[in-house]
């Protein structure tokens, strides 16, 4: 089953013919990926074509998931307009928004964040890789790839990774692929401080789809969304789970790279993160390089 | 971005706050023009304030031996004759490190007499994902200690961003800070002043500490924002050419202006091995792996994920500039990016920086045999590494030969 994406999700991709958007829709359609739409405003009625395929655009979300049945989306936009287009996609009554984009401010994520409340639109990001669901071809073609990551580290299981940092995610995603050990699916919720789905999110999918059987989670200073994953993974999980947290040499007060990885108020620090994980029997992996090692011996 | 404490108190009045008058300065004398106007207005005390980009200022001590970034004078000589202890002088506090900060300016304001301190700061609850109202009746202290020691002592009130602050949510705050009679409807002002400057100039934090009830010149009770500090949200920097162009480069390390230059995230620590990685969570992983075998990373490097030849010849360059560098880890994992183009662009910045220092590379993902072959048949000592652990071993290993 995996989660948020199958196979035959269709997908939309809201910034198509940007240089960004259109390198990334090429990629996901060598991927085997049902990428149905392109929506660029004024850009209505052209279609994107590569190699044999011929993706319609449309002028707005609502036409293009009215005409192809998309439900779930990629946004490519640049920061200033991103808000809007992930409102937009949750207009359209799509059940996913992947946001890509990073750098939208802090207020308008805020804003975003409650205009969806109630509304069934799950959100994935922003700043974040996006979802793979690896497929059965080759390199793991035939998935949905929705998002940036490269699709033929993957390889077709039973592993839920889930993870702020999309190298990170990359480099855990081909841990366990060169180890011989497939994933069900695996989502980069994102860098920033205010984000659609939360760790938590993600881990109770996972624990109630059948195809998952173990987890890796990745986390990373600033915030207490891995310390909130825990103490719910202690009274309510299921399945092994392993993790690592990146940022234990990072200075108090800086930002590192990413927008939400700050250590502020004494808060947020990964010490207290790795204590959380292992109060609540997470495996600690001790290095970036031991997490599927440290996950597989759980198994 | 961070803004000076005068900056941020512009932006504050801006919005109906009220702060005590005072002038940013540059020299002694017009410190003591300044404080001559204050004291010809009718104030008996005036503050020199040093404007740097750091608390704890007024227990802080210049590297010249003078006690003090903070200091009350009585007359203008006064004035005139601290300014001169401060300006141009390397102040050093317990949040600047031991290098400490020069002080280019000071403000110059009045000192009006406090009768309660109070604390006050809109910030982002980033799990509820909505701002939040922080205040205490503990102002002038570490709020940080506050809340360890004496939680019920600070009232929290989140804001709904589809209503925006509402006024009852002022009456309370207030009541919780004991500001009652005539004092809760200048506080309902303040308090709307101090969330509309979060707000509308899309601040990160924005700090009033301490905020002081004084004897207004009416002799009733007045509120006033005596210190404030103001982070923005770099992001929506785009949309305020007004406090972008408050940016103080001299507050910032000049490597990484550098590096914002070239778009390049960089932060400069205080270990001897350098890293070049893609990707802010890898960079911060890769950090982590050094000191785990032992070793000190000396800075924090994302050239991100579509980084150019140029990109990475700059990197180097900037990782080359700190002196205390013994050791370079290049630790890429190239989903989309193309391993070898990644590895033209290390020869390049090798031989164009002439360097001499042990590099080891981790190179994995698209691409990554022709990669690896760049990299050995360039001639150049570089040293592989298999994997993260294997590449973070060998260079500690060759920084400590």
């Amino acid at each position: 089953m995996a989660i948020l994406v199958t196979p035959q999700t269709k997908v939309l991709i809201q910034g198509i013919t940007g240089s960004f958007g259109a390198r990334h829709a090429q990629l996901s359609l060598n991927y085997g990926t049902q990428v149905v739409a392109g929506v660029t405003p004024g850009k209505g009625g052209q279609s994107f074509t590569y190699n044999g395929h011929s993706v319609p655009i449309f002028d707005t979300v609502s036409e293009a998931v009215r005409q192809t049945g998309a439900t779930a989306s990629a946004v490519f936009v640049p920061p200033p307009v991103a808000a809007d287009a992930i409102l937009e996609g949750a207009d359209a009554g799509l059940e996913l928004v992947v946001a890509i984009t990073e750098g939208i401010p802090v207020v308008d994520m805020i804003r975003v964040k409650r205009a969806m409340r109630g509304l069934k639109t799950r959100l994935i990001g922003p700043n974040c890789p996006g979802v793979v669901t690896p497929g059965e071809g080759a390199d793991s073609t035939g998935g949905c790839r929705i998002g940036i990551s490269p699709g033929y580290i993957h390889k077709k299981g039973n592993i839920g990774v889930v993870s702020r940092s999309g190298t990170l995610t990359y480099e855990a995603v081909w841990q366990l692929t060169c180890r011989g050990v497939g994933q069900s699916t695996c989502v980069g919720i994102g860098g920033d401080p205010v984000n659609g789905t939360s760790h938590l999110d993600i881990i109770k999918m996972f624990m109630s789809d059948p195809e998952t059987h173990g987890i890796i989670m990745i986390g990373e200073i600033g915030g207490s969304a891995e310390e909130e994953a825990a103490e719910w993974i202690k009274v309510h999980g299921t399945k092994p789970v392993a993790g690592f947290i990146a940022g234990a040499t990072a200075p108090a007060g800086r930002r590192m790279g990413h927008a939400g990885a700050i250590i502020s108020g004494g808060k947020g620090t990964a010490s207290a993160k790795i204590e959380a994980f292992q109060a609540a029997g997470i495996g600690v992996a001790a290095t970036p390089s031991d997490m599927a090692e440290t996950l597989l011996k759980m198994m | 971005m961070n803004i000076h404490e005068y900056q941020a108190k512009q932006l504050l009045e801006r919005h109906g706050v009220n702060v005590p008058r005072g002038e940013v300065c540059d020299t002694p004398e017009a410190a003591r023009d300044a404080a001559q106007r204050l004291f010809d207005s009718g104030e008996k005390l005036v503050v020199v304030k040093s404007q740097i980009h750091a608390g704890g200022r007024g227990k802080g001590t210049f590297k010249s031996g003078f006690q003090g970034g903070v200091k009350l004078c009585k007359t203008a000589t006064d004035v005139f004759e601290k300014a001169g202890h401060m300006l141009g002088q390397v102040l050093v506090t317990k949040q600047t490190g031991a290098d400490g900060r020069l002080v280019r300016k000071l403000l110059v304001a009045a000192a009006p007499e406090i009768k309660k301190e109070l604390y006050l700061a809109v910030l982002l609850d980033r799990g509820a994902g909505k701002p939040v109202i922080m205040a205490s009746t503990e102002g002038g202290v570490d709020i940080e200690e506050v809340a360890a020691k004496t939680p019920e002592k600070i009232v929290k009130e989140l804001v709904d961003p589809a209503v925006g602050f509402q006024a009852w949510q002022a009456r309370k705050i207030a009541a919780g800070l004991g500001l009652r009679g005539e004092l809760m409807s200048q506080a309902a002002k303040l308090l709307r002043g101090v969330y509309e400057t979060w707000w509308n100039c899309d601040a990160s934090l924005v700090e009033i500490n301490p905020l002081c009830v004084i004897e207004g010149k009416d002799g009733k009770p007045a509120l006033v924002a005596v210190d404030a500090k103001m982070g923005l949200d770099d992001n929506a920097l785009y949309r305020h050419p007004d406090i972008q162009a408050m940016r103080d480069l001299g507050e910032e390390a000049p490597l990484e202006i550098e590096a914002s230059k070239h778009a390049l995230n960089y932060i400069k620590l205080d270990g001897n091995i350098a890293c070049l990685v893609n990707g802010a969570g890898l960079a911060m992983a890769t950090m982590d792996i050094i000191k785990h075998f032992g070793g000190e990373p000396a800075n924090f490097l994302d050239v991100g994920g579509g980084a150019t030849r140029e990109q990475v010849t700059a990197a180097f360059r900037i990782i080359l500039d700190d002196p205390n560098v013994r050791g370079i880890l290049v630790n890429i994992f190239g989903g989309i990016m193309d391993c070898n183009v990644i590895a033209a662009g290390i020869v390049e910045a090798v031989r164009e920086t002439h360097l001499k220092l042990p590099l080891v590379v981790r190179l994995e993902g698209n691409n990554v045999a022709a990669g690896k072959k760049t990299l050995a048949e360039s001639g150049l000592t570089i040293i592989s590494g298999d994997s993260m652990a294997d590449a973070a071993r060998k260079v500690v290993r060759a920084v400590a030969a």
